[in-house]
């Protein structure tokens, strides 16, 4: 009795729905992406927090070159397992403007845990006049701002290429091949041992791809551990409740009979 | 069903009912309500919508009092909320999806209201009113959706309110009016957001309208026939209540698993990007709930026309009850409205998927024969079917259909039992 409008309901769920993020997929990409078993997929997934301080300090040393992270706070890091003190240090190596002053002037200071990432350009004009035209775009949702999301991310740090023949290049360009087009501005970036890790991981490039697209996953979804763990919860909850409610409603029908 | 009088002598809520009549008004319409008993679980989805657009009220209220209507901030302070502000993930991707729920839940509240007849003869008004909601709820949704400001936000507000300026001599200024300047920016925003709040409430309003008509002759059922005796209802406690509550439990578990496990999975990525005026996405494609209706603006070359059709989509609904004039309800009795009724629902179906695909090729051929079925369920098969169509045996009661239905499923069990 029950069933028939829940699989109407599921049905009519999914086909009304489906389209939409299949187009999101056609629209974007013809290549299929390299699709990596990330510990944070699925409704257990959790953050691997060694791979985050790892990309982190990718993050740190080699993408905040050009790319910012404005929507977190360096209080934030305590989310990938840093202490207080820690992130005190890290904010510190970062000077912001504050002000003005009782004397009515600007003066710059030492970041603290309170403050946003500092961007690595004054301005949007500043940042495209030093990247060829290009706007190196914020890090801070990439992962969700991106059909295909982590995969997404990650095969495109892996996806450079040469030119292929006849193939009209602008200037300063890379080929890539996940990108949209395939012209991109940002050039490779990832490299064996670009970076060294504190821990002692080798640093080879797909681990270093690894490590950012997770650091990069958990800024764009801080909330992911508590959404997953308070989800799996509910849901026991909700299930337990519904096949009582059912035992309920059988009894209180039984009297119809 | 005899009511059960309040005793206004007696107790506190005797004297309060006394001067205030709220459970004699209780008992009424929630306790004693006479109600068919043959309904069954497609009669859920009313009063699921009801609790959704409760959901959609309180998250609404909460995440208002976070949000920032300017375009410097408005981004911004929803990523505050979703980083910053204690649950505010949870109230807004409880408010993101709980919109997509809504309107999965009034669409088959809608589909089977058509299946079964709803809005025939005494319901036209019932009917008419739940249209109204329906057009209230998408000004709602369009209007919510641009809050955020990302990238579908900003051109997905751009793309539908040029829609008006189709219209010859007035459009650029309905256009201007609705911009409130000359493109969509800040004055945009912040009407949006002041009628994203209002209108809610203009729909709690729509839906008490909508209730009061359904009691004054109760719901309609799978057989659509009128209720004949007291032994064809049953009292809405407990049996409505529990089933109600059975029903409630088994869509939060679909809501729920969409809010915490995917949340962004009707969503559009590009939403997450800061609105650029400068920069138009590859594709804009509305949220999934408008597709459909998308669809049908597409199918028409002529833009003016295409508006127009989109618009009437939704108009013919109203005219509903004077289009199919069988006297038959229920689509159980009427085996050729049957067929083309779920023709009709495949039909929207299609529109839905060819609204999400690129106005090329293929497609643009599959909408305009989608289009076309559209409109000719609506004006040429029901306005025929209600003259020619002639209809199955009808039960002579609710009773005796319910009677009927426990022999018909009786039976192939206990043949079943034989063959083991």
């Amino acid at each position: 009795m029950l069933s028939r409008p829940l699989n109407f309901f599921l049905c009519f769920f999914f086909l009304f729905t489906l389209p939409n993020s299949l187009t999101i997929k056609a629209a974007t990409s013809k290549i299929e992406l390299i699709e990596q078993n990330w510990p944070f997929n699925g409704i257990f997934g959790r953050f691997d927090k060694a791979s985050l301080q790892r990309g982190f300090k990718v993050y740190s040393e080699v993408c905040s070159a050009c790319h910012g992270l404005r929507h977190l706070s360096y209080r934030d890091l305590a989310g990938i397992g840093y202490s207080n003190d820690e992130i005190k240090v890290i904010a510190g190596e970062y000077e912001i403007i504050d002000g003005p002053n009782d004397e009515g002037e600007m003066f710059t200071r030492d970041a603290k845990m309170s403050d946003k990432f500092v961007g690595p350009y004054e301005n949007d004009k500043v940042a495209r006049l030093a990247n060829n035209g290009a706007y190196p775009p914020d890090l801070s949702l990439i992962v969700k701002a991106r059909a295909g999301g982590a995969d997404y991310i990650y095969s495109l740090l892996n996806g450079y290429k040469d030119f292929p023949e006849n193939f009209e290049a602008g200037e300063g360009m890379y080929y890539n091949e996940y990108y949209p087009g395939n012209q991109i501005a940002m050039p490779p970036q990832i490299e064996d041992d670009i970076v060294e890790f504190d821990d002692g991981t080798t640093a080879s490039n797909v681990q270093i791809a690894r490590d950012i697209t997770s650091f990069l996953a958990w800024t764009a979804e801080p909330e992911l551990e508590r959404r997953k763990s308070l989800g799996v919860k509910t849901l026991f909850f909700l299930v337990l409740i519904t096949i009582m409610l059912l035992g309920v409603k059988r009894k209180v029908w039984k009297n119809l009979d | 069903m005899k009511e059960k009088e309040i005793d206004n002598s007696k107790g506190i809520s005797g004297w309060i009912d006394k001067r205030l009549p709220v459970f004699t008004f209780i008992n009424h319409n929630l306790r004693d309500y006479p109600t068919p008993k043959n309904l069954n679980y497609f009669w859920n989805f009313g009063s699921l919508a009801g609790i959704t657009l409760v959901i959609m009220i309180i998250t609404g209220i909460l995440l208002a009092m976070q949000y920032t209507a300017n375009t410097e901030i408005a981004f911004d302070s929803v990523e505050r909320i979703m980083r910053d502000v204690n649950n505010g993930w949870l109230l807004r991707y409880i408010h993101m999806n709980g919109a997509s729920m809504f309107f999965i839940i009034v669409y088959i509240h809608m589909f089977r209201g058509l299946y079964y007849g709803s809005y025939k003869y005494p319901r036209e008004i019932l009917w008419m009113l739940g249209v109204v909601i329906l057009l209230l709820m998408m000004a709602t949704a369009f209007m919510g959706y641009v809050l955020p400001w990302g990238q579908m936000s900003f051109w997905g507000a751009t793309v539908i309110t040029n829609l008006f300026s189709a219209f010859p001599i007035i459009g650029d200024y309905i256009v201007t009016f609705l911009w409130g300047g000359f493109s969509v920016d800040n004055p945009t925003l912040t009407r949006f957001f002041v009628l994203h709040y209002l209108l809610p409430f203009a729909i709690v309003g729509v839906v008490a309208l909508h209730l009061v008509a359904l009691h004054q002759f109760g719901s309609n059922n799978p057989t659509g026939i009128d209720v004949k005796s007291e032994g064809d209802t049953i009292p809405f406690h407990p049996y409505y209540t529990v089933k109600d509550y059975l029903g409630l439990g088994v869509y939060l578990i679909v809501f729920a698993f969409l809010v915490f496990f995917a949340p962004n999975f009707l969503g559009h990525p590009d939403n997450y990007i800061p609105a650029n005026p400068l920069q138009t996405p590859a594709h804009i494609v509305p949220e999934w709930y408008f597709l459909p209706f998308y669809a049908i603006l597409r199918a028409v070359p002529d833009k003016l026309l295409g508006v127009l059709l989109m618009f009437a989509a939704v108009m013919v609904l109203f005219f509903l009850p004077w289009l199919d004039k069988h006297k038959i309800r229920s689509a159980n009795f009427r085996p050729f409205y049957k067929q083309f009724y779920w023709l009709f629902f495949i039909d929207c179906i299609v529109l839905g998927w060819v609204g999400a695909m690129p106005a090329e090729g293929i497609y643009v051929l599959i909408s305009r024969i989608a289009t076309l079925y559209y409109f000719g369920f609506f004006l040429v098969i029901m306005p025929l079917l209600s003259k020619f169509e002639k209809t199955t045996e009808l039960p002579s009661s609710i009773s005796a259909a319910v009677i009927s239905d426990k022999f018909d499923n009786k039976e192939p069990s206990t043949s079943e039992s034989y063959v083991k």
